[in-house]
């Protein structure tokens, strides 16, 4: 059996908050193997942002076992999770967070620059590679502020890709975007799904969900649903059926 | 992570703020500027004042009668009879230090040539003042050792005496003039020095042989002060020690009396007047130091501004990899950088400004090395000083809440 990216062992994470401890997940183990689409569901104060924080090495969990490809992240200290992150995960967020000012190019080889092994050419290479993976190759040279939200978004998916992660970690990554855009978006989640990466997708919306091959369910920090979907909608399919704006 | 990677994020990040980085920067240009051309006034007003006490003698050294008490009244330095001609003897005997040494008595008093006269002050000395008080002779010769022995009726006149007894342009060598009644044959005319510092003419004087002076016009037997000149200006303070020494024992004074004679050298007289100066140099300093520590927080403010703002831009940087130290460098670059850049542009203007002053106001203008390294040290290190609380901050940000940050 194929070696599992990340491997939860009854995760615990609690809060202080004032006098009061709330528990923000209470024990949630799951296993996740390479080349799985995961979409992570709950509604707020289910405990999904916690898990994204702590699947992303952001966070650390009070009690139970991470091991994100094979390393166990709970003793990890600030640095060398900064470090884990470089190397292991991409992510992509609701509002893209692209450096202002700054052409797709540069916003791409970010993470990189924190690589001191990485060479400028090789950075560069990179860069491009990503960017032509996402459909941008004619938009390198764009400021993010000259470009609309759906390419903003792929700008920062090909972020995502540039250090060849063993994860991208998607937080409502078509959260700020149109009909069409999302599904546009969800379209290049597959294609990048077919060619096997891992992704995990937090999202509120039920509807993604149909176009991963699992699904986990969370409410009051436990999970409460853990489903494999045999049948994978095709995103290209629905962005085929949507009316074609003419504007 | 590596430095050049680091130089380039933050080049970059400020690329974005050109601007604000400029307007920060001129806090600092202005401090830097300022620091240089207030420094560069002070000590060129301080250099002009050392150059014309320079002129007034080399290494000079004049011993003063003085510090005595009769009956408790202290007596004023010129009727005081404790410095005799013996006391110049053994100097010129004994002393290793000084390569030349003139007694020197002074009468004030009218000088006549046909209907021109014109007072002035006759110096009684010997040849060696003139390389003491740097003086030389124009036309004609100075005295001999022959005319200090024979007490001769000579004397050497400056131009601003020449100029008001022989108002026709009359060669004065050769003629004679009056002076207390004695009449004098001037040998030698000298070349003139103008108005020193304090306003005074350099040229209105007299010289004539000491011994003249004292039998002739003053009828005294002491001296009333004594000139010698140290070999060197760094062998000036043991020259003062050794004078010290030898009139002490000269006037068999005991350990626990005070001297009955004042020494001072060029060197005091010129830190005495220069000590204005150096005050309002300092004051020019201090405030300029202000407006530099003013520039110094206007790069705290601006770059805790710049962390807050960009909160979520830091959260991202995290977020992909970047450490606590990453972010901390990059702020702190960010804050040096504008800080050098100031610095230097600073640097240029404050010399700019220095010249400026000089040919405009034609004050004198002194640019110390020192002074230009030193405030741009003192830039550098207000950058990393006033830079490192925001950066800090920065890099102790939680990137969980910082790239939510609203």
């Amino acid at each position: 059996m194929e070696k599992p990216i990340i491997q939860l062992e009854n995760i615990q994470r609690d809060f202080i908050v004032g006098s009061e401890t709330v528990h923000a997940l209470r024990g949630v183990t799951f296993s996740i193997f390479p080349g799985e689409f995961v979409t992570i569901m709950g509604t707020s104060g289910s405990g999904k942002s916690t898990l994204l924080n702590t699947l992303g090495c952001l966070d650390t969990p009070s009690d139970g076992e991470y091991y994100l490809d094979g390393y166990s992240v709970r003793q990890m200290g600030k640095n060398e999770r900064a470090r884990l992150r470089n190397n292991k995960i991409g992510f992509v967020f609701q509002s893209y967070n692209l450096l202002p000012k700054t052409n797709a190019l540069e916003n791409v080889e970010l993470p990189l620059m924190y690589n001191p092994n990485v060479s400028a050419k090789f950075r560069k290479e990179k860069a491009l590679q990503a960017l032509n993976a996402v459909g941008l190759a004619d938009r390198v040279y764009h400021k993010s502020n000259q470009m609309s939200g759906g390419q903003q978004q792929r700008v920062a998916i090909a972020r995502a890709l540039v250090n060849d992660p063993v994860l991208i970690l998607a937080d409502e990554a078509t959260g700020n975007l149109d009909t069409r855009t999302s599904v546009e978006i969800l379209v290049l989640f597959q294609k990048l799904h077919q060619a096997g990466r891992t992704i995990i997708f937090v999202t509120h919306n039920p509807e993604i969900a149909t176009y991963s091959s699992r699904n986990i369910v969370l409410k009051d920090g436990r999970i409460i649903e853990d489903k494999y979907n045999q049948h994978i909608e095709s995103a290209q399919k629905a962005l085929d059926l949507l009316p074609v704006m003419n504007d | 992570m590596n430095f050049t990677n680091l130089f380039k994020i933050a080049l970059r990040a400020l690329g974005n703020n050109k601007f604000r980085g400029f307007l920060t920067m001129l806090g600092i240009i202005i401090g830097v500027a300022s620091v240089i051309t207030m420094l560069a006034i002070g000590q060129g007003s301080k250099k002009s004042i050392q150059s014309e006490i320079s002129e007034m003698g080399s290494n000079m050294i004049m011993i003063h009668p003085g510090n005595m008490e009769r009956g408790g009244v202290r007596q004023e330095a010129s009727s005081m009879q404790t410095l005799k001609l013996t006391d110049y003897q053994s100097i010129v005997n004994k002393a290793s230090y000084i390569s030349a040494c003139s007694p020197s008595v002074n009468s004030s008093g009218q000088f006549i040539y046909g209907a021109n006269n014109f007072p002035s002050t006759m110096n009684g000395i010997s040849e060696d003042y003139m390389e003491i008080r740097k003086i030389s002779v124009k036309d004609g010769e100075m005295f001999t050792e022959q005319d200090i022995l024979s007490s001769a009726k000579v004397c050497l006149v400056g131009k601003t005496v020449t100029d008001n007894l022989f108002p026709d342009g009359e060669n004065p060598i050769g003629k004679v003039i009056r002076f207390n009644k004695i009449p004098f044959k001037i040998i030698g005319t000298l070349v003139p020095k103008g108005y020193n510092s304090m306003g005074q003419d350099q040229d209105n004087l007299v010289l004539a042989p000491y011994t003249t002076v004292q039998k002739r016009v003053l009828a005294i037997t002491y001296i009333q002060s004594i000139y010698a000149s140290a070999i060197t200006e760094a062998m000036t303070e043991k020259a003062t020690e050794e004078i010290t020494e030898i009139l002490r024992s000269n006037h068999k004074l005991k350990e626990t009396d005070e001297d009955d004679f004042s020494i001072r050298s060029q060197e005091e007289l010129s830190s005495m007047l220069t000590s204005t100066t150096d005050m309002m140099t300092i004051l020019l300093a201090c405030i300029a130091g202000i407006s530099l520590l003013v520039g110094g927080i206007g790069i705290m403010n601006i770059m805790y501004v710049s962390v807050t703002e960009r909160t979520r831009e830091i959260g991202l940087r995290m977020s992909v990899g970047a450490r606590g130290i990453d972010i901390l460098s990059q702020f702190l670059i960010e804050a040096i950088l504008i800080s050098i850049t100031g610095g230097l542009i600073g640097v240029v203007i404050g010399i700019g400004s220095s010249f400026f002053v000089n040919a405009v106001l034609s004050w004198p203008v002194y640019i110390q090395p020192y002074s230009v390294i030193l405030s741009f040290a003192v830039c550098t290190i207000t950058g990393i000083f006033f830079g490192w609380y925001p950066a800090k901050k920065a890099s102790e940000l939680d990137p969980i809440d910082a790239i939510r940050y609203e």
